[in-house]
């Protein structure tokens, strides 16, 4: 490999996180699927078992010495994550179940109240099932047309579609930062200057950028950020949706219930101050606390060199599978604005007897249309294979993807 | 896993048995795995409440497609009825590799059996658990 790798000691990050020592069929786990779920450090998995042995108690209601120190704990996540993206107020972040519900939540407790019949939402072919259907059931709702911004042959959205599909109708416009699929970064900080040059609000699915990069919601200017807490080395069961305050404020609820209310009558109730308005029952209280302790290990890493790391293993792995006879990856084929996931087909072989091909040597991939039938269909194809990495990948494992390859070839084609 | 992967299947994959259409099929029936692409056509000529002759076309996973050549194998000269009663177990044992921890390489076994089984029955599709 080159000489400006390693960025940082990643094998000495890589013993933080026990579940990557282990063999699958004979041979060491090399994990790359971290797009569909990322792995937890011990950091994180002791911070939950911490709370629950020691702490636990339901939040915001307690005036007991457990109670007040999850609560303490809890709000305190808070505060990170705000920290985390920028934000300039930890008031702006709900906590959700995931990216899917933030997005949802959007769709029901905005979309109802300000988009009407024959207004305009405007998303893309290559989002993900989770930034397409919250948007086709609200259409469906009020009776709203729903666009789809192209994606050409390189895996870029057509620039020129935005143009052409803003009009003084579009109310929403809702895009991924990064695709799970073809690597892309839009240029979302430049899309948000459009969106509302029209006076539309501006979603943003961050749900493979916000573990991999640096965002600040403040200098892109967007309007709402939707992650999950499983994606950044933090524990399935907790997601964020950040929203401008002044915009968060003027939404109904979405989910009734304790917590949300301010003064419960017979026949009414009145609601709580954001966020509380949209956080209805009990949290999920150990988990956003483990998303806190999640939040302080990439930072201690810093995003900056996340980043910077998984883009020498992005091209080392476009260079090494470019090698690959028969192979054809999908996405940006340059290191110009594409990073983490890469997905391929290869001549002759199904995505399904790649994956299962690929497990027999200890690589985990994934095989599919991962949740992006709109952008496969597009791309003419039913299936593909995606490799994703993550801070706590090496190099080794992309040579073991390339030699994996020609195995698979080996056995299926002989 | 590198136990799917054994020569009976890759023979079956790579020379299937029974492949390409029948010209006046008494039953022809096709169904998919939309998930990965998977596709399975199955022509039947049926005589008698025999099935004498049996073709399966499509394209997929090797599994799918290796299933498909060796359940056509088998049903070829059975009775309407065997046909009908071949099943997900019978399957299983035919293609001889351990799927049963493995639900979503399962699934791709299926497809065959399941369009078969659709096809003989008349119906435009049938779940998993009913075969």
């Amino acid at each position: 490999m080159s000489d400006t790798f390693p960025i940082f000691d990643v094998l000495a990050l890589r013993r933080d996180f026990p579940i990557l020592h282990q063999e699958v069929n004979g041979k060491p786990l090399a994990f790359l699927d971290s797009a569909a779920s990322s792995q937890r450090p011990r950091q994180v998995i002791d911070c939950l078992e911490d709370y629950y042995r020691r702490y636990h108690a339901n939040v915001h209601r307690g005036v007991y010495k457990l109670s007040e120190e999850a609560t303490y704990a809890f709000e305190r996540a808070r505060g990170k994550v705000a920290m985390f993206i920028g934000a300039a107020n930890l008031r702006e972040i709900v906590f959700t179940r995931n990216t899917t519900e933030a997005i949802n939540l959007v769709a029901h407790a905005w979309g109802n109240t300000y988009v009407h019949e024959g207004d305009h939402i405007l998303i893309s072919l290559m989002e993900h099932h989770s930034n397409i259907v919250p948007w086709q059931m609200l259409a469906q709702r009020v009776g709203a047309k729903l666009d789809y911004i192209g994606v050409d042959g390189e895996g870029r959205l057509v620039l020129e579609d935005i143009e052409r599909l803003l009009t003084e109708r579009t109310k929403i416009v809702a895009l991924t930062h990064q695709s799970n699929v073809l690597g892309t970064i839009n240029p979302i900080k430049e899309i948000a200057k459009q969106v509302h040059a029209v006076g539309a609000k501006f979603l943003v699915d961050g749900a493979q950028s916000v573990p991999h990069m640096p965002i600040n919601v403040q200098d892109l200017d967007i309007d709402f950020l939707a992650f999950s807490g499983h994606k950044m080395c933090g524990p399935t069961g907790v997601g964020v949706l950040w929203g401008k305050r002044k915009i968060l404020e003027t939404m109904p609820p979405f989910l009734g219930g304790g917590s949300m209310i301010k003064v419960v009558d017979l026949d009414k109730s009145t609601y709580a101050d954001i966020p509380a308005r949209f956080e209805a029952g009990t949290p999920a209280i150990g988990e956003v606390i483990a998303l806190g302790a999640a939040i302080d290990f990439l930072m201690n890493v810093t995003l900056k060199t996340i980043h910077a790391h998984e883009l020498t293993l992005i091209k080392y792995a476009l260079d090494r599978l470019s090698n690959v006879d028969g192979l054809t990856i999908y996405g940006p084929k340059t290191m110009e604005n594409r990073s983490s996931s890469i997905s391929f087909t290869l001549e002759g072989a199904h995505p399904h007897d790649i994956a299962s091909i690929l497990d027999g040597e200890g690589i985990a991939v994934r095989a599919g249309h991962h949740c992006t039938q709109p952008l496969h269909r597009q791309m003419k194809v039913a299936a593909t294979t995606r490799a994703s990495f993550y801070l706590y990948n090496i190099p080794e494992e992309v040579d073991r993807l390339a030699m994996g390859l020609e195995k698979v070839k080996k056995v299926l084609r002989g | 896993m590198d136990n799917f992967y054994q020569e009976q299947i890759l023979e079956h994959y790579k020379h299937p048995s029974n492949y390409g259409r029948l010209d006046n099929p008494t039953i022809s029936h096709e169904d998919t795995n939309p998930l990965c692409g998977d596709i399975i056509r199955i022509d039947l000529l049926i005589e008698d409440e025999l099935i004498k002759e049996i073709k399966f076309s499509g394209q997929g996973c090797a599994i799918s497609q290796a299933s498909a050549s060796m359940l056509t194998d088998e049903i070829k000269g059975k009775t309407l009825a065997e046909a009908k009663a071949f099943s997900k177990e019978d399957l299983l044992e035919l293609i001889g590799i351990p799927l049963q921890k493995n639900p979503s390489r399962l699934k791709c076994a299926l497809l065959s059996l399941k369009t078969l089984k659709a096809g003989l029955y008349g119906m435009g599709t049938m779940d998993d658990e009913d075969l």
